[in-house]
């Protein structure tokens, strides 16, 4: 049996898929850069997507890929909304740290 | 056969042709103007009615028992579809629909000719037409809905047309008030109608009158009750009929033909359309007494304030109120085919006597005070003549229309053992037959007092006034306006919302040029109103073979129980007694102003009775109690409602609301800080959390 023709196991992609998944989330936590923290979204979403299809080609159903295309089209028009933001930010402040993005906060607090 | 029911189908038509022609000119009346909107509006009318005989044919051609046949509805299309509740906006076709709807048609015709020429020059020409075809249009829905609700679209409908147009010469302030007046009280009787829908509602699961009609007895007998007293008072609003009946002679501020049309021939007789539609509740239960009282209690009130009113259209307004009297009378004694033949003479007399009016008030350079009439028959005889047939009509006068349908009425009280209304009902037709004949003699007869002072037998009406105020639109400094200007009259001081012409003073002042006569356009209506005052009588003679109305109309009133004179000697009896009594009023009234009057702010009549002439002038006062009780105490308690229940017990539940909630999130409104990493930390812990408590809890 040639090494060339086994097959990758399904653990690994999800293994993986927890790795990106945690470094997203890590980033999202502790970056304070606001086009950072969207790019870690985009890696969480991302990571979300291959568990669906891991889990969609072990268990031989299709529901999971389809999942993945709403995914993909909700994480399209929510990168279209979140970058004119954040570029409009940018054209007020010079600047996008999360951290000084308050203005939601309960004043008298 | 079935041919005639699909077209029965088509009744949709009568209400469509008119609502078309509203929308077409209020969009592009303006541009059409006069007279070409009026003659479209006219055309749309007399087409309706043509569609009306058109129907009226087909439910002819059906047998007997067929034609109040619940086949005869038609579903349009689902107007609501609400759960349990399901309404559909239909028609039905029925022997008392296309009664009405003919009424509404045929007299709505002859009055839009007759607007074509009394609106001539008016800024707003095309608008009232469009709200003339409005208001035709939602009385035909009215009267041809197969559901309470469809009838109560069209209620409303005809509500916002009175309004409109009550209130069309709006710059002049006591339009407006009177229009707003109308529109309030009719919302009194409006809570009626809707407290009946929903309690019929809750009886039955549907508001259809093929449903509603057959069930009336299966229902709890203090349901029923309950449902057509709430119908009565829907009815008192639209009928004017007393408590409700306040807002029908300031209604008079409108156009003459508003007044002929909405006011006397078509809108208020609603009110009993909608009793004869609901009459299973009325014969199921014994609130048909009631009914009979009010209608019984409003003819006599009613016409012993007539007897006294100085403005002509005031004094006709109160005898539409008296006659609406003797209709609820006739419904309330289920004697619903004496009602509508009531309801049809009282149409042509009373459209006749309005549009006489109105070329009364054309011709008289918008004076409406009788007091400074007189003599009127030399210059204006083709009115003079109509409105003495009306005259001789209302009077009760055989053979004209008026003896038949109102001794009828009369004959069924005493028939039905219930004297008491008899009598009422005849000193009622004496008052009728008085306040008429003042009318027509102070008008038509006597002396001719619109003369300046100095300059005729009127002479010495201003003597002892120094202030003489103009009574009416028009001029207001004495010099008669020839070229009639219906816009505003600027005269009248805004501030006073009180009626054109009110009882006692101010004095009228002659405005010193005789009346001319209407225009042909104008007669004629009146003519054809006059003819049919006349003749209208032989829609349901009292004999057996000849009593057509009674016949046509025996499907829709299904089950009621006719009664009829014993002996043929004793009906007649009954009506020559009335007409008798009815008699000796024309006479005292004739003796009374055959000369006219000697001194224009004196009033035989009003000396006569003494002491009780300012009550009966003054409407008992009803007016003023209710502005005082409104002003006052009303006034006081919504003052307190405001002040107190408003501002401390709903507001204050309202804030104390705000106030709980706040001090709950003082303590956690610290952690709302703004930063988004700190959510998101919180986020991610919540999820960490929920992950946790699944898998070591749940998945244990």
């Amino acid at each position: 049996m040639p090494v060339l023709a086994t097959t990758i196991d399904a653990g690994w992609y999800l293994v993986l898929a927890a790795l990106v998944f945690t470094i997203g989330a890590a980033g999202l936590l502790t970056r304070r850069n606001v086009l950072v923290m969207f790019m870690c979204v985009e890696l969480m979403l991302n990571a979300v997507n291959l568990t669906f299809v891991t889990f969609a080609r072990e268990l031989n159903d299709i529901r999971g890929q389809v999942i993945v295309f709403f995914i993909l089209a909700v994480a399209a028009a929510e990168v279209a909304v979140g970058l004119a933001i954040i570029v409009a930010i940018f054209r007020r402040r010079r600047g996008a740290t999360a951290d000084d993005l308050d203005l939601l906060k309960d004043p008298t607090a | 056969m079935s041919g005639s029911r699909d077209l029965l189908h088509l009744a949709w038509i009568i209400p469509a042709l008119p609502l078309f022609g509203a929308v077409f000119l209020l969009l592009f009346g303006k541009r059409i103007g006069e007279p070409v909107a009026g003659w479209i509006a006219t055309a749309l009318m007399s087409l309706a009615f043509v569609w009306s005989l058109v129907m009226l044919v087909s439910l002819l051609d059906l047998p007997t028992e067929m034609r109040a046949s619940v086949l005869n509805a038609n579903v349009l299309w689902s107007w609501m579809p609400a759960g349990a509740l399901h309404v559909d906006m239909g028609t039905f076709a029925d022997p008392l629909s296309i009664t009405w709807a003919l009424l509404v048609t045929g007299v709505g015709t002859l009055i839009h000719l007759y607007s074509i020429g009394y609106m001539h020059g008016d800024e707003r020409y095309s608008r009232f037409f469009a709200y003339l075809n409005l208001f035709a249009a939602s009385m035909l829905i009215l009267v041809l809905g197969s559901n309470f609700l469809v009838t109560f679209l069209g209620w409303e409908g005809v509500g916002l047309c009175s309004y409109l147009l009550i209130s069309f010469w709006f710059e002049r302030n006591s339009a407006a008030v009177a229009g707003k007046k109308a529109f309030v009280t009719n919302r009194v009787g409006d809570v009626g109608f809707l407290l009946a829908m929903f309690l019929i509602f809750a009886s039955y699961g549907t508001l259809n009158y093929s449903a509603v009609g057959p069930g009336a007895r299966s229902v709890s007998s203090g349901t029923a009750t309950a449902i057509a007293l709430l119908l009565l008072l829907a009815a008192c609003g639209k009928s004017a009929q007393i408590p409700l009946h306040l807002w029908l002679p300031d209604a008079m501020e409108g156009p003459t033909p508003v007044s002929a049309l909405i006011h006397a021939a078509t809108m208020v007789t609603a009110g009993v359309f909608l009793l004869c539609r609901a009459h299973p509740f009325l014969d199921a239960t014994s609130s048909g007494t009631v009914v009979a009282w009010v209608g019984g209690i409003t003819a006599l009130l009613a016409g012993t304030v007539a007897i006294l009113q100085p403005d002509i259209k005031r004094a006709l307004a109160y005898s539409t109120v008296s006659q609406l009297g003797y209709m609820f009378l006739a419904v309330g004694l289920h004697a619903y085919t004496a009602a509508v033949f009531m309801v049809l003479c009282h149409a042509f007399y009373k459209g006749c006597l309005f549009l006489g009016s109105g070329s009364v008030i054309h011709g008289n350079h918008d004076v409406q005070d009788m007091r400074v009439m007189g003599g009127f028959r030399k210059y204006m005889p083709y009115t003079a003549f109509a409105m003495v047939v009306a005259w001789l009509a209302i009077a009760g006068v055989p053979p004209l229309s008026g003896f038949f349908s109102k001794d009828e009425i009369i004959s069924q009280a005493f028939l039905r053992d219930d004297y008491a209304l008899w009598v009422i009902g005849i000193v009622a037709a004496a008052f009728t037959a008085v306040y008429m004949t003042r009318l027509i003699f102070l008008t038509f007869y006597g002396n001719e007092r619109f003369r300046v002072a100095g300059d005729g037998p009127g002479a010495g009406s201003g003597v002892g006034h120094e202030a003489l105020p103009v009574i009416s639109g028009g001029s207001d400094d004495g010099v008669a306006v020839l070229d009639h200007d219906h816009t505003a009259p600027a005269g009248d001081d805004d501030s006073d919302p009180s009626p054109t012409v009110a009882y006692g003073d101010p004095v009228p002042v002659p405005n010193g040029h005789p009346p001319h006569e209407a225009p042909g356009i104008m007669v004629l209506p009146v003519m054809v109103l006059a003819l049919l005052a006349a003749i209208g009588g032989i829609l349901n003679l009292p004999f057996t073979s000849m009593e057509w109305l009674d016949k046509f109309l025996e499907p829709s009133f299904r089950g009621v129980p006719a009664v009829k004179p014993d002996s043929f000697a004793q009906g007649f009896g009954l009506e020559m007694l009335t007409f008798a009594i009815a008699a000796c009023g024309i006479f005292f009234a004739y003796k009374l102003y055959k000369k006219g009057l000697e001194y224009a702010d004196r009033d035989p009549l009003n000396e006569k009775l003494g002491v009780l002439a300012p009550i009966l002038g003054n409407a008992y006062y009803y007016d003023h109690g209710i502005s005082k009780l409104v002003g006052g105490p009303g006034r006081a308690t919504a003052s307190w409602l405001n002040r107190v229940v408003d501002a401390k017990i709903i507001d204050g539940a309202v804030n104390g609301v705000g106030h709980f909630f706040e001090l709950l999130s003082r303590g956690v409104q610290e952690i709302q800080d703004g930063h988004v990493r700190r959510y998101a930390m919180g986020i991610a812990l919540g999820t960490v959390g929920i992950l946790l408590y699944v898998v070591l809890w749940i998945g244990r």
